[in-house]
């Protein structure tokens, strides 16, 4: 290796065409050293000038030591599964608690098997993927809002606090909620999953087409499930429902 | 040129250590800004060598990552090393624990800074990881051939989620120990597996024996829990996320290097 007096014979240009002629180059490719690594290196100076500042400027917490005879009212779960916990307004523990984050989980790792399609990768289009953009924004649009409300506007009791309202006013527990009856319980239910397959095929059948039976069954299982959310809250907050099901070994 | 008396005496200085033996050993390419030797900077460095030597010019793009995967990946370092510090001053006993804290913030230099550093860097990498799904999403980065790395990628979110969960309880301070409480006691509510979910009967699962009992090592918050949360928070997720983000990181580069349009 021949190196002293070599320095900067050559200049920039012409080491871009240069890249271009190496085993791993294509034309207009770049050298990861420098470009690639001083991107990634200026991104963790910055990174790091935010996160000392913010550690320079506000004080982690520290309450009380723990006490298991003094219940912290409310008791929060850390922010991030605040969301979840909000959803125990609406759902038993069992649905908030267990089934909701297994099937977010199991739900995101199907993703990329129910849509396979290979169009518009690596760049940001609204435009062309609208109907896969709008489900899964709203979920995770629905998953900030939850936190949102979970974590500013939850007071002792889990009741609504205004940030301009006093946590030591007194709230009126919730008024008389009532459950459907089985006979309209179950039948909605099976007209709501029922409907869920049928209805999409009946107006858009180019959707099952396209993606086979197996994909279809599983994305509308999906999108039922996610959109039974949401609208279980609102028949609890518009008409006071408490489930819309009723056995004797759980509710929904 | 003016500063040609510098200019020969900075040469003569670069020759001199770049010719070292030393500096030889260590360093497997030139000092010279040649094409050679850009591609020598990566692949004979064991850190930068998961990186390809060249890449597309799309791929540079801060607008199109944000460097999100990236600084994820840099906090998890931060927490790691920032972590490994806290584990000098911390003892994972009910009797010690908060104590310790206590001492870390008042007692030990930079201690508060140290914890702040840890505790809102887990914060960050939350939101990071978060907004790094959201990015791939967006960018249909998921689709063929990216699925697998994609599924990762989840497992990636769930193992942040629960490393910064165990970590909240180790304070051992009311707003620790509370929100654990109420995060533990969804594992109760599991059904056939949680004493207090549906069908628990039907195995003969009770408190002392169920999913909760488990996470916890005894029916309650306490001792045992402080311990298990420790362990974990520590030792097992740290491995297990360390693991996977080579692997992430490895398929990357087999399934064609970062998603590009056409
Ligand atoms: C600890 C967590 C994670 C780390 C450290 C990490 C790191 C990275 C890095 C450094 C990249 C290279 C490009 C970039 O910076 O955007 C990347 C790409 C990727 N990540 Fe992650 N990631 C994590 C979690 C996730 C999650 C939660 C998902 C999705 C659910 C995911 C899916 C992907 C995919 C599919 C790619 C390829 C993107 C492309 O080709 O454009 N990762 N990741």
């Amino acid at each position: 290796m021949k190196e002293a007096g070599e320095t900067n014979t050559t200049t920039e240009r012409s080491l871009a065409q240069e890249i271009g002629t190496m085993p791993t180059g294509r034309p207009g490719d770049v050298a990861v050293f420098p470009y690639l690594v001083y991107s990634e290196f200026l991104a963790a100076l910055l990174c790091s000038i935010v996160l000392m500042v913010w550690s320079l400027t506000v004080a982690a917490p520290l309450l009380e030591q723990a006490n298991p005879g003094i219940t912290e009212n409310p008791a929060k779960a850390p922010w991030y599964f605040v969301g979840l916990q909000e959803l125990l307004v609406y759902f038993d523990p069992w649905i908030a608690g267990v089934m909701m984050p297994t099937l977010i989980i199991v739900g995101l790792m199907a993703i990329p098997y129910l849509d396979t399609s290979t169009n518009a990768v690596g760049r940001y289009t609204i435009r062309e993927r609208r109907l896969v953009i709008s489900h899964f924004g709203l979920g995770f649009a629905l998953w900030w809002v939850l936190i949102a409300i979970g974590q500013f506007l939850r007071g002792p009791n889990w009741h609504i606090y205004w940030p301009w309202q006093d946590w030591s006013m007194v709230k009126n527990p919730e008024g008389a909620m009532w459950d459907f009856p089985v006979w309209v319980g179950l039948p909605l239910l099976i007209a709501y999953f029922v409907g869920g397959f049928v209805i999409p095929q009946k107006r858009w059948p180019w959707l099952l087409e396209r993606l086979g039976t197996a994909r279809y069954v599983g994305s509308i299982t999906l999108a039922l499930l996610f959109y039974g959310v949401p609208i279980k809250m609102l028949l609890r907050l518009l008409f006071n429902v408490k489930y819309v099901l009723v056995t004797s070994w759980f509710n929904i | 040129m003016a500063s040609s008396r510098t200019d020969q005496f900075r040469r003569k200085a670069v020759d001199w250590i770049t010719t070292s033996q030393l500096y030889r050993s260590v360093f497997r390419h030139g000092y010279a800004d040649t094409v050679r030797n850009r591609a020598l900077e990566v692949t004979s460095n064991a850190f930068l060598h998961l990186h390809p030597i060249t890449i597309p010019a799309h791929a540079l793009k801060v607008r199109f990552t944000f460097c999100l995967g990236g600084l994820t990946f840099f906090l998890f370092l931060v927490e790691t090393v920032t972590g490994v510090l806290l584990m000098f001053y911390y003892r994972p006993v009910p009797e010690y624990a908060y104590a310790d804290m206590k001492t870390l913030q008042y007692a030990v230099y930079f201690g508060m800074i140290l914890r702040n550093l840890h505790r809102w860097g887990a914060h960050l990498m939350v939101v990071l990881v978060m907004l790094h799904m959201l990015r791939v999403f967006l960018t249909g980065s998921y689709r063929p051939p990216r699925e697998f790395n994609w599924v990762l990628g989840v497992n990636l979110l769930v193992l942040t989620l629960l490393l910064s969960f165990t970590g909240y309880l180790l304070p051992w301070d009311q707003l620790a120990f509370w929100a654990v409480t109420v995060g533990t006691n969804m594992a109760a509510a599991t059904p056939f597996l949680g004493a207090e979910g549906p069908f628990h009967g039907l195995l003969g699962v009770n408190g002392m024996n169920d999913a909760r009992f488990l996470l916890l090592g005894d029916v309650r918050v306490a001792g045992s829990a402080l311990l298990r949360f420790y362990v974990l928070h520590c030792v097992a997720l740290p491995l297990v996320a360390g693991v996977l983000m080579v692997v992430h990181f490895w398929r990357v580069r087999k399934d064609g290097g970062i998603s590009r349009p056409l």
